[in-house]
Parts: structure tokens; sequence; C-alpha cells
């Protein structure tokens, strides 16, 4: 195992916790997107550039773009009704 | 069954879960010494039999395209589930959707907006380029899909819509879902009439490393391709109310 | 040492699967899922990786190089867009939950009935 894989191994594991740890979904899909990065130079690590390329677009742009989109849908639904229509 | 109880039921089952784990993960040979044969056969036999370049590629469409046929299949179906929720909800009342006079969320920044503009074209090369040449290079049909998305995606970043003349954008990107997952079931019974088999290849090989090598893998990378764009951009634009692809307000 | 990528994968699941026991949001709930997805991805490469290997595309490198398995790529390549979608689905199924009973929070969810 080489010091790149280790020391990236252990990053993921780190932004992993941070993801879960993250109670508010805004921040979430922030913490979501670093977390598809850090995985991608995982798998680029052990040689899989493919993988890395696909976990790339999708974690770092199409997954929280939709987290926040999802979210965006759920608040303008409360501001309606908090605006009392 | 109070939030207490159940972090300790959670607990206790986690620190089995745990302990089972880690004494089946110790059971696998150790990191790097794993010693497969079909994995090394494929990668061995893509180069003579395929004349196609990229390992990975081949085998996802080849070796193993009935695998990936289904894959295609749960993309497909997950995107008309999130269509069938999003639009009966749509049906039901209109008090959701934002009104066309709401300002969009990048309509502030114009850096945002011309750096995104200016993206969207190399952006479109580039995916449209990881989709010609998945079985050359690392990439291919799912990857290059999702690019293409992203390229539509940063036209509504730049604060303007999809202009497609009297076609409606997003009836092209469902026909672009539906011409992909479609194309590629269909090749696969072109194999069975052509070549005796499902998924069986029937064309020419050609010459290793041109760009149009490796029998119906390109053509199977461009059919997974547009059904990739097709399904994320249909469920982006439902997510946004339908305002990704045209104006909402006109018709 | 060599245990690091498998203790790596075990501990995403085990993390991801403590988000979804104690999450308070439904969308919470959903990027923990991911989660525990990503540690399925990092255990299927960790398997396929053979050390001093390289990257199973012959363009640039001769036909007895040593390479590692291209079949765990390919599994985890169509499985990362497949369970994004899967994720989008998830979320819609949240929006919708939201429509219905006016919360996100799961503990809730049942509450309203009829």
């Amino acid at each position: 195992m080489t010091a790149v894989q280790a020391v990236v191994l252990v990053v993921v594991a780190i932004v992993g916790t941070a993801v879960v740890l993250a109670r508010d979904p805004a921040r979430q899909a922030l913490v979501a997107s670093v977390f598809g990065l850090s995985l991608a130079v995982l798998f680029l690590a052990f040689q899989a550039p493919d993988v890395a390329l696909s976990q790339i677009v999708v974690g770092a742009v199409a997954l929280p773009a939709m987290i926040t989109l999802a979210l965006r849908k759920v608040q303008r639904r409360e501001e309606v009704k908090r605006g009392g229509r | 069954m109070s939030r207490r109880l159940r972090l300790c039921v959670f607990g206790v089952g986690a620190l089995g879960l745990a302990a089972l784990l880690v004494w089946g993960l110790a059971g696998l040979p150790s990191f790097g010494e794993f010693d497969g044969h079909y994995g090394q056969l494929l990668a061995h036999m893509t180069v003579p039999e395929r004349k196609a370049t990229s390992s990975i590629s081949v085998t996802t469409f080849d070796f193993r395209g009935v695998d990936t046929l289904g894959e295609e299949f749960i993309l497909f179906t997950a995107a008309v589930g999130i269509l069938v929720l999003l639009r009966i909800q749509r049906v039901g009342e209109d008090v959701a959707a934002e009104p066309a006079r709401v300002r969009r969320p990048a309509a502030d920044s114009k850096t945002l907006q011309s750096i995104a503009a200016a993206l969207v074209a190399p952006v479109l090369v580039l995916g449209l380029y990881i989709v010609a040449h998945g079985h050359l290079t690392p990439g291919g049909g799912f990857q290059g899909g999702v690019i293409l998305m992203t390229a539509f995606l940063l036209i509504y970043l730049a604060g303007t819509h999809l202009h497609m003349g009297r076609a409606r954008p997003l009836d092209a990107m469902e026909i672009s879902e539906a011409l992909g997952a479609a194309g590629f079931a269909l090749l696969g019974i072109r194999g069975i009439l052509l070549a005796g088999a499902y998924l069986q290849n029937f064309i020419s090989f050609g010459m290793v490393g041109s760009l149009l090598s490796g029998g119906d893998i390109p053509l199977l990378n461009v059919s997974v391709g547009l059904e990739v764009m097709g399904a994320l951009l249909v469920v982006l634009g439902e997510l946004l109310d339908q305002r990704l692809l045209m104006r909402r307000d006109s018709r | 040492m060599s245990f690091l990528p498998y203790a790596v994968a075990a501990w995403l699941f085990l993390v991801g699967l403590y988000g979804i026991v104690t999450s308070r949001n439904l969308i919470h709930l959903i990027v923990s899922l991911t989660v525990v997805q990503a540690s399925t991805y990092v255990l299927l490469l960790a398997v396929g990786y053979r050390t001093g290997g390289t990257a199973p595309i012959y363009a640039d490198i001769s036909a007895s190089r040593k390479v590692v398995d291209p079949i765990v790529a390919t599994l985890t390549l169509t499985d990362v867009v497949v369970e994004a979608t899967v994720a989008a689905l998830l979320l819609s199924l949240a929006v919708q939950a939201h429509r219905r009973f006016g919360t996100l929070d799961p503990d809730e969810l049942g509450a309203m009935r009829g």
C-alpha cells in the first residue's frame, strides 16, 4: 500500500464522518460534495480512472445539485404556508 | 420506542455488526494480493479479441453487457418513478411552483452568469469526446452522459433557457432518454438476429486504437450517454419546476 | 496496515448506518445513505487492487504489464451513476412526504393518519 493510498483512505474516513455529523441538510450538501471529490481521488489512487471520472461528475455535481433542489422545494412550501396563503 | 432506547439497541447491534465485518473482511486475501483469474483473463483478451484498448469499457459493454443492461434499466425506472412522484404533485396544486417573477438565484451575480455561459460549449465538447472515446481511453456512456447533463445545467446557471426553435426542450430530453434505453435493448436484439446471441457483436472490429473500433461498443456508449443525459436532465428539470429547459409561462 | 482499506469501508458503513438511525431530517438521512453506498465502492475497489498494477487501459502500456482487476471497476462505475439516481428517487419521496405530513422528521411521519 502506498503512502498516497493510506493518506487518502484516512481523509475519506474523516470526511465521511463529517457528512453524517453535519445535521443541517444545506450544509450537508456541500460536505457531501467534498466527500465525493475525496472518493474520486481515492479511486484514482486505486488505479481505476473510469470510476473516478464517474464519481467526480456524480458526487460533486449531480448529487449536491439534487439535494439542494429538493431542499429548495421543501423550503418553498414552508415559506408559502407561513406566508398565510 | 423512545430515541434513547433505539440508540442503545443500535449500539449493541452495531458492535455485533462491526465484529462480524472485521472477522469477515480479515478472511479476504491481503490488500493487493487478489488473484482472481477471471478478471485477468478478460484484461488480456481485450486487445486481441475485441480490438479496443479500454478493458473496463469492453468488460462493461461486451463481456458483461447483460449486467449493464440491467443497471441501465434501474436508472430508467428510477427516473420514471421520480417523474411520476413529482408530476402528480404538480397537477394537484400550484402553490409550490415558483411564480415567474421570482428572481433567479443567479440573477445577482454577473460573474457566475458569464463564467457559466462561457463554460457551456467546452463542457459539451468534453462530454461528446468522453462518450465517443469510451472504448479507447477512460470514459464511456455513463461518465459522458453526466458531463453532457452538466453542460445543460450550466445554461440554467447562466440565467437563460435552452432555445430549440419550435421544439420543446423538455420533450426532446424525454425522447433522448427513451431512445437511449430502447437503443441499448434493441442493439442486443440485433445481436440475436445477426450473430446468434443477445448483445453479441455484429459489427466488424476495425483497427486497434481507431475511433471506429471495438465492434458495437461505440454504439452502446452513445445510447447509454443519451439515456443518462436525458434521465438526469428530466429529473433535474422536474425538481426545478420545469424551469430548467424552457420558460414556464410561455408556450 | 494492509487492513486499512477494509477498515475504512467497514467504518463508513457503520457511520452511515448511525446517521440513518439517529437522523431527524429525511434529507440528512438520504445523504447518510450515500455514505453507506460509498463504503461498498471502497470495498469493491480494494478487493480488486493488485500491488504494482496499473489501470487496465492498453492504449499506452504493453500487453504484459500487471493490471488491476477490470471487473470490480465495471461494477463500481455503473453503480455510482445508478445509485445517485436512486438517491434522487428517495429525495422526491421525501418531498412528497413533506407535502403529505408537513414535516421532514422521521419520528413524526407516522403520527398523522387517515
